[in-house]
């Protein structure tokens, strides 16, 4: 049983209020990410969940048990730190055994637990090397082992890649869902934490995302729900590249917006979904969701188009309605003969991809079917 | 059609070749003008250890009457009899007692310096600001201030004529000079490792010995070799504290005799300061590499 709850877990700096009173569940097995910009708090969070952080209020409990007074060492978890944090001055088996050899585990458990982590982790020739002998990727790989062989409940991870160039990085990713799966069919308990700043990471990785913000949570969901249904306009603007579109707006009449000094009809399918009517509300529509037309029709947005940039297999497209900038992203296949610069454009946006924020709490209003 | 190529190319080659030997020449001319320089402002700063060592295998007479270093007639005269001294112990019970001084010193120092820079540079307590202001005064305060109440205290405790009162105070922690430096290479060093040994499961102490001390280790050489090399120098402590001759260190012992013999016998005098110079300068050479380590870098290498 290696559940993670936290309760009204709250951290002060002095009269700075870090975290403010979150809750959350990770279950057995799962791997949570913790996501958002920096100074939202993940990280103060997930080191007072190591224990490195004393916590001001609220509960920590792993498995069930309420380990807010505990020393780190006692609390069933392990980290791996984003600089590595490798002890210089010892070989990486020293390296991987330390907390065994500080347990006084007999040397001949000692001795199986680091080969079987160093095969798992293919670091066998790196054992006999000093930490400045490794390459960054292998430093973290022998990181993750040093985790490893504790056999914790939790696992930790703060930011374990920002260090690596873009393509280990992509490498490593893999290599650490798969470990997380391979551990989970093996019976071993593989809750996992990760916090990164890096909405790819969050989402190629996790179980279910907690996204936050300046020390509160703002949805706790699975990829394609936060994607889909983001809970409010920061979590729509934080996952997805490039960001959502935003446009504030007013109601008019019963299904139509008006924005950047156009009315925008929304068409009844999609008022259905509308659950609280607030007057002043924001428009979010990805960039994806935004589709070329030839010409008006009703419920189309016009504007000019002003860059255009090809990135491969799609086009961004800038276009400018009124004081505002608009992104669409179309497949490069169906703009072969699109609009040129400076020409006016209709966009057409995808009633299922258009979401309605209210504009002062910036609550997702059209979530509710 | 290979000729042609070579013919037409070869005055430019040989062009490149004059220049670039004119370039050597004026390269080594350079470095041995630079060197040539050195060498004589090293000897200039060397000179007097060069004529001491000299000296010192002069016979008495030969060292006013010839100002050159080198003795018309060697002579070990002042090692023998040096190091027999006036006294009815020979120099190597002073040698010894030197090193009774410096060695539980050193370690003292070292080992209570390293627990207090730990204590402030990592944790948080109480007052710390103010404690750590006391400490960086104390540096300031001229010595002479506390060798009064000093020897009062320690003639209270019952100290003097031991070697306690050069021992204690170092043992705790008293050298300030120490414990600022080793505080200010401790801030250097990422807390990340000590972290790492926290969620591994060691107490404070045992992150204390087993990570930060060997990070620490060129910073503590360092601190090792000062008190090393100023203790075996000190004179005015154990002149203070140390009253009978037979727990006299070098330093009291050399100066012993210039006071006991009337006719002084220099060249025994010079030869015993040799032969104290030898293990600071022994020490110094061997340690060299970490002591440059310690006191030129304040961080860690990647």
């Amino acid at each position: 049983m290696a559940r993670l709850q936290l309760r009204n877990l709250e951290k002060d700096y002095g009269s700075f209020r870090a975290v403010h009173g979150i809750n959350l569940d990770v279950e057995d097995g799962e791997f949570m990410v913790l996501v958002g910009p920096s100074g939202c708090a993940k990280s103060t969070t997930l080191r007072m969940i190591a224990g490195l952080e004393r916590v001001t209020g609220g509960e920590i409990r792993i498995g069930g048990e309420l380990v807010n007074d505990k020393t780190p060492g006692d609390r069933g978890i392990s980290m791996v730190f984003q600089n590595y944090a490798l002890y210089p001055h010892m070989k990486v088996h020293k390296n991987l055994s330390f907390s065994m050899r500080l347990k006084r585990r007999p040397a001949a458990e000692i001795e199986q637990a680091t080969s079987h982590v160093s095969s798992l982790l293919e670091i066998d020739p790196l054992l006999d090397r000093l930490p400045k002998q490794l390459s960054g990727g292998q430093a973290q790989r022998v990181a993750v082992g040093r985790a490893l062989i504790k056999k914790p409940q939790v696992f930790l991870f703060d930011e374990p890649l920002s260090n690596l160039d873009a393509k280990l990085r992509a490498s490593m990713r893999v290599r650490i869902t798969d470990l997380h799966k391979r551990l989970k069919a093996d019976g071993q308990q593989a809750t996992v934490i990760y916090v990164t700043h890096d909405q790819t990471e969050a989402m190629t990785m996790g179980d279910r995302i907690c996204v936050m913000r300046d020390g509160h949570i703002m949805q706790v969901a699975d990829p394609v729900t936060l994607y889909s249904r983001p809970a409010n306009t920061f979590v729509a603007g934080f996952i997805g590249s490039p960001e959502m579109n935003f446009l504030d707006g007013t109601f008019e009449g019963e299904n139509s917006v008006r924005a950047a000094e156009q009315v925008i009809v929304l068409g009844d399918e999609f008022t259905k979904r509308i659950s609280g009517r607030s007057e002043h509300v924001t428009l979010g529509i990805r960039p994806q969701h935004l589709h070329i037309v030839a010409a008006e029709t009703p419920g189309t947005i016009k504007g000019k188009l002003t860059h255009i940039e090809f990135m491969g297999h799609e086009v961004y497209l800038y276009v400018d309605i009124g004081p505002k900038r608009l992104i669409a992203v179309v497949p490069s296949a169906s703009y072969d003969r699109g609009a040129l610069r400076d020409d006016w454009v209709w966009l057409s946006p995808d009633p299922k991809g258009v979401h309605l924020f209210d504009r002062q709490s910036g609550e997702n209003i059209s979530l509710a079917i | 059609m290979t000729d042609h190529i070579l013919s037409q190319n070869s005055p430019a080659a040989r062009d490149i070749d004059i220049v670039r030997s004119r370039e050597t020449r004026r390269h080594r001319f350079n470095a041995a003008l630079r060197y040539a320089l050195l060498t004589v402002v090293g000897l200039l700063m060397l000179y007097p250890l060069i004529w001491l060592i000299g000296a010192s295998f002069k016979t008495n007479s030969e060292i006013f009457s010839n100002p050159g270093f080198w003795p018309e007639n060697p002579t070990l005269d002042g090692y023998i009899r040096g190091w027999k001294t006036s006294t009815p112990y020979s120099f190597g019970t002073f040698f010894i007692n030197t090193l009774w001084i410096v060695i539980p010193k050193v370690i003292g120092t070292a080992i209570s310096c390293t627990a207090v820079a730990y204590g402030f540079a990592r944790f948080d307590f109480p007052f710390k600001k103010v404690l750590f202001s006391a400490l960086i005064a104390t540096l300031l305060l001229p010595n002479v201030v506390t060798r009064i109440p000093q020897y009062l205290i320690f003639r209270d405790l019952g100290w003097l004529d031991s070697y306690l009162p050069l021992w204690v105070p170092s043992a705790l922690a008293g050298d300030a000079f120490f414990v600022f430096m080793l505080v200010q290479f401790l801030r250097a060093i990422p807390r990340d490792m000590e972290e790492a040994a926290r969620v591994d499961g060691a107490t404070t102490w045992q992150t204390l010995i087993f990570i930060v001390v060997p990070l620490l280790m060129p910073a503590l050489i360092s601190v090792c070799l000062f008190q090393f090399m100023w203790t075996m120098n000190d004179f005015l402590g154990p002149l203070i504290y140390i009253s009978s001759v037979d727990k006299y260190p070098i330093s009291l012992a050399l100066k012993l005799s210039i006071d006991t013999t009337e006719a002084f016998e220099w060249n025994r005098v010079l030869a015993m300061s040799v032969l104290s110079l030898a293990p600071a300068l022994a020490v110094f050479f061997l340690a060299q590499k970490y002591f440059i380590d310690g006191i030129s870098s304040g961080g860690i290498k990647g």
